[in-house]
């Protein structure tokens, strides 16, 4: 129990999680690259063409990625918002602002990649159906716990503010799944959920789910960077980050070890 | 090969989309690479 309870202790703490996250980058990141690489060439070059909506299709590729992390995004963001408020671990609080524009962009590129697919489909960049409204309201909802942390200078109120913004806001990531369910829409339904059969030849299926899943490792990639920069900025006067910097390697032996880079610095 | 290019007359639309998830994407990676770059520089 006691070694559980230390283990969360460790990677709860920015002064460990710090080199796990940059440890983990590759691991996420080239995986990412080449499922990227390998589902772009299928998606574009082999899968056949739409029986009904010939080449424009394609688009699928990278809309539904985009939205499917621009809702996994957001859960992130809330739940370590909630850890936040409940038992103010900092890196939570780190993880969920760092969440924020990475989820934010993705929900971007899901409304503009939907409605470049809208166009030639549906004859309209734009309708209010009830999928796009509650995506276009999931981008407030990141805008918004974006701005109130930019409104509030003590560090610790703007993540409880940004952290109950995206509690409350989290009731939206359900009427987003099932909207196209729940109400008459335009948009049309799940194409891979569907249990049992979904209604998609292997052939464009499977890069698609490879570019989710290239999706989703680019995202912790970028979330691991983000991650380490808000590390990097709120513990810049901590001793173990001046300790593994400011006298790059050679740290340990010098004992003034902030005291001599800072002329080192000025030779180089 | 221009077959490929034209996406079946959907070319605009398709090519859009694409690019557009590219800039994304690229800027998400090196933005905060460059800052985590700065961040450091100003630690040393």
């Amino acid at each position: 129990m006691s070694l559980i309870k230390e283990y969360w202790h460790k990677l709860s703490s920015a002064k460990h999680f710090y080199p796990i996250a940059g440890a983990l980058l590759p691991w996420l990141l080239i995986p990412a690259l080449i499922m990227l690489a390998w589902a772009s060439w299928q998606g574009l070059v082999v899968a056949p063409a739409d029986y009904q909506q010939g080449d424009s299709y394609r688009i699928i590729f990278v809309h539904v990625p985009a939205a499917w992390l621009s809702m996994m995004a957001y859960m992130i963001m809330a739940v370590n918002g909630v850890i936040y408020l409940v038992w103010k671990i900092k890196l939570a609080d780190i993880v969920a602002a760092s969440a924020a524009p990475i989820g934010a962009s993705f929900t971007f590129l899901a409304l503009a990649t939907g409605s470049l697919w809208g166009k030639p489909m549906w004859g309209a960049w734009w309708v209010w159906d009830a999928r796009l409204t509650s995506e276009l309201v999931l981008l407030f909802l990141y805008l918004g716990t974006i701005a109130l942390r930019g409104a509030i200078d003590d560090r610790q109120r703007a993540g409880r503010a940004a952290g109950l913004l995206g509690l409350i806001g989290a009731i939206n990531i359900p009427i987003i799944h099932f909207s196209v369910e729940w109400w008459e829409t335009l948009h049309q339904p799940a194409t891979v959920s569907k249990f049992g059969a979904p209604s998609m030849h292997p052939s464009m299926l499977v890069p698609l789910l490879v570019m989710a899943i290239a999706f989703t490792l680019f995202f912790f990639a970028v979330l691991m960077i983000k991650i380490r920069a808000g590390i990097l900025e709120q513990e810049r006067h901590s001793r173990w980050l001046a300790a593994l910097y400011s006298d790059s390697g050679t740290s340990s032996i010098s004992p003034a070890a902030t005291g001599n880079s800072i002329e080192q610095d000025e030779s180089k | 090969m221009s077959n490929f290019f034209a996406m079946g007359g959907y070319a605009t639309y398709v090519w859009s989309a694409w690019g557009l998830t590219a800039v994304v994407m690229g800027l998400n990676l090196l933005l905060p690479l460059r800052q985590c770059r700065k961040l450091r520089k100003e630690l040393e």
